[in-house]
């Protein structure tokens, strides 16, 4: 079967570089025949790797060892879920995934548009098939998933404990599709600029694709935070790592295209910026997709051959020298139709947004390659933690947040002093009056939180602002009561209203963020039985030891062999406010040299935190028990001493043994304790901010139609500019 | 199984060669004409056009345009409409019906 | 300013759009100057041992020796050594220890040198991913500074 999987890649790149010749030659000869066979090669190509995803597939779900991957990753004993997940867990299976969701999203896209943009789509279509084969190439020549070794090994190495969480299996396909789809605004960008045609239909699909990619990149970011938060024992959502920048970064510049696109459509306004923003957002992603797998960079995904470092420096030099070439030749079609009439006007708050936004991805880009920069430079390595990029992102959040609350109600060309007051009174009042509420509630200290809450209440009073006025305005329209007002006015202007919606979100998220960075509370204790400790306002009181033996009563069903933990009583004021029960899980390793009792539980320890979420905030706790005590230890080296490797039942015994010490005779454990206000919001606020992205997206449906006065209007308008000019 | 490995083998490489080459052997119909290509782009254009004056006038309403700004502007939209739906009247087939997505007259 | 009013439109566009890319230069180079300033150079252990000044923060890459990890109340205890083996440095480090944490593993923890003895500064021990075919998601736990 491996042999099929290996033809199926030989197979896609053959179809690939057919693909790209057919379409080329169609468009720069006219023969759309050609580029038809090559959009057909697309598809052709999401067949292939169907077939070569599902023969890797089906080898994790049988257990076939004799695939270096399935040795590498999975085992006999793996529940079957992360079995079928472990495939993208390994290199070889993470480009195979890599490379078949870019070619099932090309698949659909070039099918929707398979009438439509004929030259652009056939651009596009090469640049996205020299991708799949850039994919293909790799695995092919570097890290072929279909590699075997035979005789085949009895039983794998099984997936490392930390992965076994069901967030952590759909974080990497969740994004891979962020990423992938990224490409399809860059190859549709570069295609409509090699084409020379930039028109309506093209701001409508690519608008489409870059919203997509958006949202399901977003998403990916904000599992990876969540999963970072609730299922690592750090208890932290956000790091600074480089590849969580690596993933923030086309999101940024996604987000400053998908609002420049509308300026470009409305007042032909911005072209360059949307031509640059949609090409970067294309090569980021590809530079996060290499930073994850290179191992150029010191962090925790340092995987990876360093093999693989060279071929994707070459493709991002290739997209990046591109880039500059096409925007650079086609600068005269890329010229602006209108200039900013106004500092204070819609079309400069826009200009604001993309300079801030391109800003914060220059701040991430510096702080995340600075060692490779530093040593370039200075011939050494050296880099900055998360102090040095909070101090630049956070001014930067604070202007985005409050531009996301001036942007929808400012006016169009030029503000007047009268038009600012009108629209700007009530909700710098409602700002004011917030952080007036907060300071005198007490809460203080902290004035980048302040600032941060002040522009949240900005920016939810000029979008309530906003909709209340399109209520009263569509009741004047239409005569309807208020509720169906709103809920009309929705419908009919869906980008507009799904854009304030998120609008909010971003709102609710940064406030979040601010008040659980900023007035969190955190202790790391050493508790015995019976001790409590003081966190913030709260009292945890360590009740007693719990400990659970073999993999089957592992209460947290990841398989461990041991799991030692507590519970915990915690009390606000005296009075009770949850019970948590964190623990520790201890796994099997593939180490004789730890003896028989040893190698049950030497395996990597995985911390399962425990947590009490709540609106106003979340009490989080993580133990660290003490399992090297020497009477435990003792336990351990008298098991390894007299039970062979041949009877593993009597070594679980002794880890039974271990458990029921352990609960007599529990020795203090290590625990660290976090209560981070508001830390919902944060999840809320995505929520919100990926809702209201959907409303925005929507198609209308069709039965929007009203009677038209347009020709007899515009008739009338069109004699009037006639008369004007005579 | 290398039996098995060489049919899937063959059936695939079959398979993709049909999908590919389909277009290439289909009986030569003429080319799309331009019009084809020009009618979408116009519709596309059209659609964005009924958008940006009904979002005019909702930005009239809600304070972001000043009525003499609004009525230069919707007279200037509502022109280039006509002239798009005069274009695609050109192409040879209006859709009844079509029109019907237009935007309202303001009442004001 | 009233200059600035009188100034015909494309002159003005000039005006601004000038300050505006210096403003975006100077604020570059603060970032960049004070990115110089504020990193920690990474050092292997060998490199550390020579180079390592009392007082200034240093990022040590390398792989945590055998039998040389020892817990005492809140301080975790143990030595690096080069990825090559070689120079081994003890480093002394409070704060959360990341899950994967164990000998043998490759770690990076920031330190500073104090007296004869390198202090590992708190929360800052990221242990990275166990082996060569761990790959793709996040698998280890990540410390902030």
């Amino acid at each position: 079967m491996a042999s099929l999987g290996s033809v199926c890649l030989l197979l896609a790149l053959a179809v690939c570089v057919y693909g790209i010749g057919a379409s080329l030659y169609g468009v720069r000869r006219g023969a759309p025949a050609w580029s038809d066979s090559g959009r057909r090669a697309v598809y052709a190509l999401a067949g292939i790797l169907t077939v070569a995803f599902a023969v890797l597939e089906i080898a994790f779900l049988r257990d076939d060892f004799a695939f270096n991957t399935v040795a590498d990753t999975s085992s006999a004993t793996t529940p079957t879920f992360y079995k079928a997940a472990a495939v993208w867990s390994s290199q070889e299976g993470s480009l195979l995934l890599w490379a078949w969701l870019l070619s099932m999203w090309s698949s659909l896209v070039l099918f929707l548009t398979r009438r439509r943009m004929r030259d652009v789509a056939a651009y596009a279509t090469a640049i996205l098939l020299g991708f799949g084969g850039f994919f293909v190439s790799l695995m092919i020549f570097y890290a072929n998933p279909f590699a075997t070794t035979r005789p085949a090994p009895v039983e794998g190495a099984g997936l490392d404990p930390l992965l076994r969480f069901p967030t952590m299996m759909i974080h990497p396909p969740m994004l891979y599709s962020g990423y992938t789809l990224c490409t399809i605004p860059l190859a549709f960008g570069m295609g409509a600029l090699l084409a020379r045609r930039v028109d309506a239909e093209w701001i409508r699909a690519i608008r489409r694709f870059a919203f997509a990619a958006w949202f399901f990149l977003g998403l990916g970011i904000l599992l990876g935070a969540r999963w970072s938060y609730a299922e690592l024992g750090w208890g932290g959502y956000w790091g600074w790592d480089a590849v969580e920048n690596a993933s923030l970064m086309p999101w940024l510049t996604g987000t400053a295209f998908l609002h420049s696109l509308m300026i470009q459509e409305k007042r032909g306004m911005l072209k360059v910026w949307n031509a640059s923003l949609v090409l970067a957002t294309g090569t980021l992603a590809i530079m996060g997709t290499f930073l994850v797998r290179s191992g150029v960079l010191n962090s925790i995904h340092a995987f990876g051959g360093q093999t693989l470092g060279v071929p994707f420096v070459c493709l991002i030099g290739v997209l990046i020298a591109g880039s500059i070439y096409l925007v650079v030749t086609r600068r005269d079609m890329l010229r602006s139709e209108h200039r900013i009439d106004s500092l204070l006007s819609r079309e400069s708050v826009f200009l604001a947004n993309n300079v801030v936004l391109v800003a914060l991805c220059f701040v991430i880009f510096w702080g995340t390659y600075f060692p490779l920069i530093s040593e370039a430079l200075t011939g050494k390595a050296a880099s900055v933690g998360p102090p040095w990029f909070d101090r630049y992102t956070v001014p930067l959040a604070l202007i985005l947040v409050l531009l996301s609350g001036v942007g929808p109600v400012i006016a169009w060309r030029r503000a007047t002093l009268a038009n600012a007051r009108r629209n700007f009174l009530a909700p710098v009042g409602i700002a004011l009056s917030t952080i007036a509420v907060l300071l005198l509630a007490g809460v203080s200290g902290k004035p980048f939180a302040l600032a941060m809450f002040g522009c949240a209440a900005f920016v939810l009073g000029c979008v309530g602002q906003e909709f209340v006025r399109g209520v009263r305005a569509r009741r004047a329209m239409a005569g309807e009561a208020a509720p169906v007002a709103l809920v009309a006015l929705v419908r009919r202007n869906r980008r507009r209203y799904g854009g304030y919606i998120v609008h909010v979100g971003i709102a609710v998220l940064f406030v979040g963020v601010a008040a659980s960075s900023s007035f969190q509370h955190a202790v790391e204790p050493t508790l015995s039985v019976g001790q409590s400790s003081r966190v913030g306002a709260y009292t945890v009181h360590y009740v007693r030891p719990t400990a659970t033996v073999t993999p089957s009563n592992d209460a947290a069903h990841t398989g461990a062999t041991l799991s030692l933990g507590a519970v915990l009583n915690v009390s606000k004021h005296g009075r009770h406010v949850a019970t948590l029960y964190p623990s520790e899980g201890y796994y099997a390793s593939d180490e004789p040299s730890q003896g028989s009792v040893g190698s049950l539980i030497g395996g990597q320890p995985v911390s399962h935190v425990a947590m009490s979420a709540g609106v106003t905030r979340d009490v989080w706790s993580a133990v660290a028990p003490n399992i090297e005590t020497p009477q435990l230890k003792r336990i351990v080296a008298i098991g390894n001493r007299t039970i062979p490797f041949v009877h593993p039942e009597d070594a679980l015994i002794a880890v039974a043994y271990l458990a029921r010490s352990y609960l007599q005779h529990p020795p203090p454990a290590q625990f660290h304790f976090i209560v981070s206000p508001l830390v919902m919001w944060i999840w809320l606020g995505g929520l919100i901010v990926f809702g209201g992205g959907l409303i925005a997206i929507w198609p209308a449906p069709s039965a929007m139609r009203r009677r038209v006065s347009v020709l007899a209007r515009g008739r009338r308008a069109r004699a009037a500019q006639g008369l004007a000019r005579a | 199984m290398n039996v098995l490995v060489a049919l899937v083998t063959v059936a695939l490489l079959g398979a993709v060669i049909l999908l590919v080459s389909a277009p290439l052997r289909a009986a030569r119909r003429p080319p799309d004409p331009e019009s084809v290509a020009d009618r979408a782009e116009l519709e596309a254009a059209r659609e964005a056009k009924y958008r940006e004056i009904r979002d005019a006038e909702l930005d009239y309403r809600t304070g972001k345009l000043s009525s003499e700004d609004y009525a230069a502007i919707d007279g200037a939209l509502r022109a280039e409409a006509v002239a798009i739906l005069d274009r695609l009247a050109a192409l040879g087939d209006v859709v009844p019906g079509d029109s019907s997505r237009a935007p309202q007259a303001p009442s004001s | 300013m009233k200059y600035f009013k009188a100034m015909n439109p494309a002159r003005k566009r000039t005006v601004r759009l000038t300050v505006a890319l210096s403003a975006a230069v100077v604020l570059a180079g603060a970032l960049i100057y004070t990115s110089f300033s504020a990193a920690s150079p990474a050092l292997t252990p060998s490199q550390l041992v020579h180079q390592a000044r009392p007082g200034r923060s240093y990022q040590v890459t390398g792989t945590v020796v055998g039998g040389s990890v020892h817990r005492s109340g809140g301080t975790l205890d143990f030595s690096v050594e080069d990825r090559v083996g070689g120079t081994v440095v003890p480093v002394a480090y409070t704060g959360t220890v990341p899950d994967p944490f164990r000998e043998g593993r490759e770690i990076i923890v920031t330190v500073q040198k104090q007296g004869g003895a390198f202090l590992g500064e708190r929360d800052s021990l990221i242990t990275k991913c166990p082996s060569k075919y761990k790959a793709a998601p996040p698998a280890a736990g990540k410390q902030s500074y």
